[in-house]
């Protein structure tokens, strides 16, 4: 059971972590953040099963800096629309020199 | 100095003969200390007012009030002064010593300077017979010089400034002579060359002054590397530089002729041809005449240039101890000698004919002290001071003279170039005689000082030369006839001096003569005294075979011998190494026979010859004024003049090849090499950086793309490695 389990939050992962480098609109990105965080917890959970609570304990954790993480990157993004009327983010490279 | 603690020679059993107490021999040295002190803060404040004043913009003249200021009246009191204290308590001491019959070295040690492994160095001085004849002389006649300056300097802005430096170089001076071991000895070597460097550059405005003086200073270095090597070696061989030890346990510790000796001798003869301006290193003394002429006399002829005979003299068992190194020391001697010689034949300019002429006679002492005759070079060297003193100061009143006369007629004519001179004996009726009186001292002419102080030198080197396992007789007799020939050489361009600045018709440019004027009292008198101390000051070593003749006025001259039986204690040792490696001396002169009377009779009467021939054929002769003479001399006159092109050699060997090869460094090794490299370094930087800054994209993707690949990475090392 385990090896599925962790099989699926793999894969998962790897269709977040594909979609923040490949995607262009800064909402996909975000959203394939959260996917990346969620397939995470997937893991933690399915481990939890064998090690203990901590596991399930670290999801709560996850999912608190998740929200956090939305609100902010959000209004961000927002701002970032404001000023460009874009969210496509081969438009910013300020984060240079 | 109250804790003073005189040490008797260790193997000396307690002595029936009271041991003798010096009498404040620290204060001797102190006293020009003292004035060197005050001297110098006068000084101070005598600058800090010209500089205040150069700040308001204008310019200080301490001569222009009515009186003039106390920085420029107490130096004459005080420079003097202490000397004059000085040259009393050496005079005690002497009179004590001469009660004492001393037989060893009295050691004076006041506190341990230098502790460091097994190298103790004290703070000692020592006095002996020999220092005590070098500190009468130090102190007699800078007392004399400082009395003279006072007259000659009274019209300097650096009155307090000069007296300040005399008194410190009277100070290491004595240090010098007084110095218990080649430690202390070194110090006052060390400062002795400071002030003269001090005084060349005197007049330090002057580009080509302070040049002179910086000459005479690197010079002198060379021969300190001698010196100090010498230091190192002794130390090896004997663990301590105290003179004491060294000197009783040289038999023991070193072969006789071995390496070690000589290597010692004459690295030690090195430094004594720096300092005493021996061939090579001769080249800074005439340059150094840039200084005042009081300086020239008392650091320059009297004193400090002295001091490497006085070295030799004082090492004499090691050098007793290497015949190889005496050889070379009477060598270079003989060289110098002739060579400086010949030279001064050709100089116009007054002081350089002297100056030649000192480094002429300061070969003949190394003569003395080479071949052995250690009694005969002190003696030389202490009738030289007198007569050499006297000439310079001489030399000093009349280009004082010349000066003020061309300076009231607005006349830019050299004062010091015998060409522009002639005649003054009519203005300058006492400097001329004194002048006369030295020339014939220094000329060897009976019965002044120098007729017996040369004799005794000639006249060792030929009976050396005779000794019978003398392994170097040959070359003692030719260096005896050298120095034949030299000494009539002396009395040649001595008596041209005297002709050129004397007699003759007057070269004075024609407004200046009225003002031509005798030196002030404060001048003249020392002339005077030194006069007759070149007159009287070779009695005191009337050698035995003439004093019964009439060349010693049939025993009539008082102290034959004297000097001789008083350095006794200092030399004996020496002596008796010597006969004991070479054998007897033959009193008899090489080649052609004949005892010391006859060849002294002979020198002195072939130098009157050359006098008198001097006189008549450069009496009549016409010179034609400095700036009017365009003859370019050419063959051995124009080498001559030029000084056996020394200082060209120097400059093609030495000074050109050293400035290329910093130029080399320069351009190559600091331009090319050093920035290079450091340049590279610098631009391989930047380089760098600028390559590597271009994976900043500013794209948050990438960034993204490169950290999972990163990661990827290591997570992949992290399983499969």
């Amino acid at each position: 059971m385990l090896a599925y389990a962790l099989l699926l939050s793999a894969a998962l992962f790897v269709i977040g972590t594909l979609g923040v480098i490949v995607r262009r609109n800064a909402i996909i990105i975000f959203l394939s953040i959260e996917l990346q965080l969620n397939a995470v917890n997937l893991a933690f959970v399915a481990l939890s099963r064998y090690t203990g609570i901590e596991g399930q304990l670290f999801v709560f954790f996850v999912m608190t800096v998740a929200a956090a993480e939305a609100a902010v990157g959000l209004a961000i993004i927002i701002s970032i629309f404001r000023h460009y009327k874009t969210v496509n983010v081969d438009r910013f490279n300020l984060l240079k020199w | 100095m109250g804790f003073a603690a005189s040490v008797p020679g260790p193997h000396l059993p307690v002595q029936e003969v009271a041991q003798w107490e010096p009498v404040l021999p620290g204060l001797i040295i102190l006293l020009p200390l003292l004035g060197f002190v005050v001297n110098g803060v006068l000084a101070l404040r005598s600058a800090a007012r010209s500089s205040a004043a150069l700040r308001a913009g204008t310019e200080w003249d301490p001569f222009a009030g009515p009186a003039r200021p106390r920085t420029h009246t107490l130096p004459t009191w005080i420079g003097p002064g202490v000397m004059f204290v000085a040259f009393v308590l050496a005079l005690w001491n002497f009179a004590g010593m001469y009660g004492a019959e001393l037989h060893d070295p009295v050691v004076v040690r006041y506190w341990t300077w230098i502790v460091t492994g097994n190298l103790q160095i004290d703070a000692a001085i020592q006095l002996d017979q020999l220092s005590m004849i070098m500190l009468l002389v130090v102190t007699g006649v800078g007392f004399l010089i400082h009395v003279f300056s006072v007259g000659y300097m009274k019209d300097d802005t650096g009155y307090p400034r000069y007296f300040a430096y005399l008194n410190l170089f009277v100070f290491f001076m004595l240090v010098l002579v007084m110095g218990a071991g080649y430690a202390m000895m070194f110090i006052g070597w060390e400062g002795v060359g400071l002030c003269s460097y001090l005084l060349i550059g005197y007049w330090f405005t002057d580009r080509e002054k302070s040049d002179a003086g910086k000459k005479a200073f690197i010079v002198n270095r060379i021969g300190d590397l001698g010196f100090l090597l010498a230091m190192f070696l002794l130390f090896q061989a004997f663990g301590t530089l105290d003179f004491g030890p060294i000197f009783e346990g040289a038999e023991g510790r070193l072969a006789a002729g071995g390496a070690t000796v000589t290597a010692i001798t004459l690295l030690l003869m090195l430094g004594a041809a720096g300092k005493s301006a021996q061939v090579p290193l001769h080249v800074w003394l005439p340059d150094a005449m840039a200084g005042p002429t009081p300086v020239s006399a008392l650091i320059h002829a009297a004193t400090m240039v002295t001091a490497g005979v006085y070295m030799v003299a004082r090492s004499s068992v090691l050098y007793a101890l290497a015949p190889t190194s005496q050889a070379v020391v009477a060598g270079v001697g003989v060289l110098t000698a002739l060579l400086a010689a010949t030279i001064a034949l050709q100089q116009h300019d007054i002081k350089k004919v002297l100056a030649y002429s000192t480094v002429s006679q300061l070969g003949f002492m190394f003569l003395g002290a080479g071949v052995g005759a250690f009694t005969a070079a002190i003696f030389h060297l202490m009738t030289h001071a007198f007569f050499k003193a006297l000439l310079f100061l001489g030399a000093g009143a009349v280009i004082h003279a010349m000066h003020h006369a061309l300076h009231r007629a607005d006349s830019h004519e050299d004062a010091q170039d015998m060409r522009n001179m002639g005649g003054l004996k009519d203005r300058m009726r006492i400097t001329w005689v004194v002048m006369w009186v030295a020339t014939l001292a220094i000329a060897g002419i009976w019965p002044l000082a120098g007729f017996f102080s040369k004799d005794e030198i000639i006249w060792y080197t030929a009976a050396w030369a005779g000794a019978p396992s003398n392994p170097f007789g040959t070359l003692y007799t030719v260096y005896w006839l050298v120095a034949l020939v030299t000494a009539m050489l002396t009395a040649f361009y001595m008596t041209r001096l005297m002709v050129m600045t004397f007699h003759g018709e007057s070269r004075v440019d024609r407004n200046a003569r009225p003002h031509l004027h005798e030196a002030p009292r404060v001048m003249w008198v020392p002339l005077a005294i030194l006069a007759v101390l070149s007159v009287f000051g070779g009695w005191v070593n009337v050698p035995e075979p003439l004093a019964e003749s009439f060349l010693g006025l049939f025993g009539a001259l008082p102290m034959s011998e004297w000097l001789h039986h008083w350095l006794e204690p200092v030399t004996h040792d020496a002596a008796a190494i010597q006969t004991a490696a070479l054998g007897e001396p033959a009193y008899r002169a090489p080649l052609v026979g004949g005892g010391e009377f006859a060849w002294a009779l002979a020198s002195t009467l072939a130098a009157a010859v050359v006098v008198l021939a001097a006189l008549r054929a450069l009496g009549g002769r016409k010179y034609v004024a400095a700036a009017r003479d365009a003859a370019v001399s050419g063959g051995l006159r124009g080498i001559l003049a030029n000084k056996w092109y020394f200082d060209e050699a120097f400059d093609a060997g030495i000074v050109r090849p050293v400035l290329a090869a910093s130029r080399w460094c320069w351009k190559v090794v600091d331009t090319v090499l050093i920035d290079g490299f450091v340049n590279f370094v610098g631009n391989f930087t930047r380089l760098a950086g600028w390559t590597v800054s271009l994976f900043q994209t500013g794209q948050a993707n990438t960034y993204a793309f490169v950290l999972t690949l990163g990661v990827l990475l290591v997570l992949g090392a992290a399983v499969f490695l």
